[in-house]
């Protein structure tokens, strides 16, 4: 027997760690080849990590959530014959010139890392508070009257106490109204009906169930937190006659062939945003607070936000100022569509320079939108309703919709915004601008 | 002396001082114990050990007494006598081997006994007088367990000839005439004892009965049993003191009338009461409960990390309650989340027969307002009981009577005090009388008859 050692691989370009979320095998378990051990999450891609043995499960060399570097022992296994142990052991002190960064010793723990073997790994790992989950009887026992004392062994009195319970408010099903342990863990986890149910059969839960934040979810408040409050926001919002852009898009979509996608209103938006930062380039940017340099761009390079099962993602439309409507919607499609079910590549996650977030139907009125760090302008689209615009002395029906922008206030004057985001009013409301190159 | 500093500071060595300070050791806390006598309090040095030892002693002798009459079961003896200072000696040895048991105790669980009389100079300050001088120690928390001590009455001021139950646990002669005042179970057990050894022995009690905190169903197998002894009882009837020739008491009957009872020592056990002087307690802010410390039931006090445990926290003033309440208080100290939350505190006379009282008797439950059942299982119908001449005395089981979940657990007769930990369990757990009916209890056992008194509550006796 030897034991196998296989370590954190190389996941992905320049990452130098990632988070463990998921162990797929317990320790005591066999695991054949290729079966999946652990799942580990880089900046945005989750990867899942296969046994390249059979062997049984020995040692994990970390928990749920907790970042390890790469090449770090990431599990062990004990193997029919020598494993690689020692292999293993002996190649690193081989490692010349200690400051530079050591290359990774290849051994046959390295897994390769397939494409398709990548996909989306839970976020939440769930923590219940009582270990054991017991069959709650459905009978609650008799209530006690107003004032008697509870009666339960000096145990589960003790177990109340430790779990800051108070047994005046447990139901006892054992006989005599006694509080039985399985009463107190049906209290613990929130099942079981208070002991003095009111008339209305509404029943307080005091459940709380405790939910470790890891993952895209941690990744995703530790932005959220940083952006907030490095960035200085300011909204401006504006509506937008997009009755014309609405028949546009009707007709375009009628007419449009076998292999072009249909046309949602965002390929439009994204394009009156390549069209007004023409303007006003420096809200295609990404600023560098740190070092205090604003690198304004080119290209645009459009994040556009989307909602996974898992959370928040942004993936990225690249070189939007060189892609029509139609193609525009289908990298969208296919961009989001790889975010959902995790096949997304880390640089497809990256990279953008302006961001532009909708929910479509249930956009609402007005947003405020986050600015996705280190950019310096979002823009929020919401939704689409018929209302009445006075127009030529008459109130008429109109498609109108707001759009919601917010700002870096360092680096983007409230002038310069409410100019960009009328400019964008503008295109919208008359598409043909939004074609018209000069 | 350099100032002791510590994490708890416990005055007093007694069964609730010395368990919370073991408990306290068990948790890693920095502990001190304070106390001038060896450790163990009144319990071990002058109280529940010393008193067992005699009133064995005090059985032993009887019993070899009664054989040399025409004993019934065969055996015999010549006259058999007894020496009470060998008794005595025999009781000190195993006091010692207990307080050394103690001191041992404290040692292994790294608690540190400072040995002399200890005086709070504030709420977290306490200087004792050891032989080596005076030694500070300063505590983040304190434990008061200061206990109690013998009531003493102004009329009859303890001397050579009027004693406390500490003297009379250490005599060099057994008193040929012996007048215990007050019918108390101290007064009783010893009373009985001394008769046994062989002195004539006249109770005192102003009520109206003996022991009085009892229900008279309950003291009635003892009453009978201090008739047979020849202990003489008179009820309704106050001590006055000494008379003028210092020959006996001074007592008057109900109807004022006055008489003189002849007597070698006047043993005075009209109660115990907290000891709240001579530690420190004027120098200190706490809300008092009449002569007690108040507590809550935490044993916090009034002021912030001081608690009290044991006799100096009120009633009922037994052993088993302070180290209970010791234990709990540690626990709270280290962090825990505790509270006095016991059903029952057993409560034990070792008189002949035994006294054991758990939870509620059948008036205590009525007067709180449940409907009960009661079912009570008589000694003489159980075989091992006639097997040991003890016949007297029965168990009581009291139940609510709607749910049978028992409220109390009375039991008087010969050896009964052994089976206070079952009744005690009974009621921690919540049993209903189903549950005591449906335990097996072993034949041929005493503790058959805690089952079928259940039983009888139950309507289905099966021995009667």
């Amino acid at each position: 027997m030897g034991e196998y050692v296989i370590k954190l691989p190389d996941v992905g370009e320049g990452v130098a760690e990632a988070e463990v979320v998921e162990w797929n095998v317990a320790i005591g378990d066999m695991v054949k080849e290729d079966q999946t051990l652990a799942a580990v999450m880089t900046d945005k891609a989750t990867v899942e990590i296969p046994s390249p043995v059979i062997g049984k499960v020995i040692w994990f060399g970390g928990e749920i959530g907790e970042t390890m570097a790469v090449g770090s022992p990431l599990i062990k296994l004990e193997v029919e014959g020598e494993g690689n142990a020692d292999k293993v052991a002996e190649e690193a002190p081989k490692a010349e010139a200690p400051a530079e960064t050591k290359p990774e010793p290849k051994t046959e723990a390295k897994p390769e890392v397939k494409p398709e073997s990548v996909k989306a790994a839970p976020v939440q790992a769930t923590v219940s508070h009582s270990a054991p989950k017991v069959a709650v009887s459905t009978h609650a026992g008799p209530p006690r009257a107003a004032g008697e004392k509870p009666i339960a062994s000096p145990a589960v009195r003790g177990r109340a106490k430790d779990n800051g319970v108070d047994l005046k408010f447990v139901r006892g099903t054992g006989p005599a109204g006694r509080i039985t342990h399985e009463d107190l863990d049906a209290y613990l986890i929130g099942n079981a009906a208070p002991v003095a149910a009111s008339g209305s059969g509404l029943v307080a839960n005091t459940d709380v169930e405790e939910i470790k934040v890891i993952g895209l979810r941690r990744k995703i408040a530790n932005k959220m937190q940083d952006t907030k409050r490095r960035i200085p926001h300011f909204a401006y919002v504006e509506e937008v006659d997009v009755d014309e852009l609405e028949a546009l898009r009707a007709n375009l979509n009628k007419e449009r062939r076998e292999d072009q996608p249909k046309l949602t209103l965002l390929p439009f938006i994204m394009r009156a945003l390549v069209v007004a930062m023409r303007d006003y380039p420096q809200m295609n940017a990404r600023y560098d607070d740190e070092n205090e340099v604003f690198y304004q761009y080119g290209g645009a390079h459009l994040g556009i936000a989307a909602q996974t099962d898992k959370g928040l993602i942004v993936p990225v439309v690249t070189h939007a100022e060189a892609r029509d409507v139609w193609d525009c919607a289908r990298e969208v499609k296919r961009l989001s569509d790889a975010a959902r079910n995790g096949t997304a590549k880390r640089e497809e996650l990256t990279g953008s320079t302006i961001t532009i977030t909708s929910l479509g139907p249930i956009g609402g009125i007005v947003t405020t939108p986050v600015i996705n760090h280190p950019e310096v302008a979002i823009l929020g689209i919401n939704k689409i309703a018929v209302r009445p615009v006075w127009r030529d002395g008459a109130f008429v029906p109109r498609k109108m919709m707001n759009l919601s922008g917010s700002f870096d206030h360092r680096m983007v004057d409230g002038w310069d915004a409410a100019n960009f985001i009328q400019r964008i009013k503008s295109l919208l409301e008359n598409p043909a601008k939004l074609f018209m190159e000069s | 002396m350099k100032p002791i500093t510590c994490k708890v500071l416990i005055l007093g060595a007694g069964p609730g001082g010395y368990v919370a300070a073991i408990r306290a050791g068990q948790l890693g806390l920095d502990t001190v114990i304070v106390d001038g006598q060896a450790p163990g309090g009144t319990c071990l040095n002058v109280g529940c050990i010393p008193s067992k030892a005699l009133i064995h002693a005090a059985d032993e002798f009887e019993k070899a007494v009664h054989f040399a009459g025409n004993s019934p079961i065969g055996v015999s003896v010549q006259k058999p006598a007894i020496d009470i200072t060998k008794t005595v000696d025999w009781k000190d040895g195993i006091v010692k081997r207990l307080n050394g048991g103690v001191a041992g105790l404290l040692r292994k669980n790294k608690v540190k006994l400072v040995e002399g009389w200890g005086r709070m100079s504030d709420g977290k300050t306490c200087i004792v007088k050891t032989d080596t001088g005076e030694q500070s120690v300063i505590a983040e928390h304190v434990i008061i367990a200061t206990g109690s001590e013998a009531v003493e009455l102004p009329f009859l001021k303890f001397n050579d000839k009027v004693i406390s139950s500490t003297e009379a646990l250490s005599l060099s002669d057994i008193p040929s005439d012996l007048v215990v005042v007050g019918g108390g179970y101290i007064g009783l057990e010893l009373g009985i004892a001394m008769r046994k050894m062989g002195a004539n022995v006249t109770v005192v009690e102003a009520m109206e009965r003996i022991l009085p905190q009892y229900d008279a169903e309950l003291t009635k197998p003892v009453m009978k049993k201090l008739e047979q002894l020849g202990v003489t009882v008179l009820l309704n009837t106050k001590a006055l003191g000494e008379d003028s020739k210092k020959t006996g008491l001074k007592i008057e009957f109900s109807d004022g009338s006055e008489d003189k009872i002849k007597a070698d020592k006047i043993l005075v056990t009209v109660g115990r009461r907290p000891k709240t002087e001579g530690w420190g307690l004027e120098e200190m802010d706490l809300t008092m409960d009449g002569t007690f410390v108040q507590v809550d039931d935490q044993s916090k006090t009034s002021m912030r990390n001081v608690w009290a445990i044991g006799d100096v926290t009120g009633e009922p003033m037994l052993a088993h309650r302070a180290m209970a309440q010791g234990e709990m208080v540690a626990e709270i100290i280290a962090g825990e989340n505790r509270s006095f939350d016991k059903v029952c505190i057993p409560a034990v006379c070792f008189t002949d027969p035994e006294v054991v009282v758990v939870g509620l008797s059948p008036d205590e439950a009525k007067a709180a307002g449940y409907e009960i059942k009661t079912g009570m299982f008589p000694f003489a119908a159980n075989g091992r009981s006639m097997t040991m001449e003890a016949e007297e005395g029965f168990v009581r089981v009291v139940a609510r009577a709607d749910n049978h979940l028992v409220l109390g657990i009375q039991a008087v007769g010969g050896g009964v005090s052994e089976l206070s930990a079952g009744f005690a369990f009974a009621l921690e757990m919540g049993a209903r009388l189903e549950d005591i009916a449906g335990t097996i209890h072993a034949h041929p056992t005493q503790s058959e008859g805690f089952q079928e008194a259940a039983l009888k509550a139950l309507g289905h006796a099966l021995h009667i």
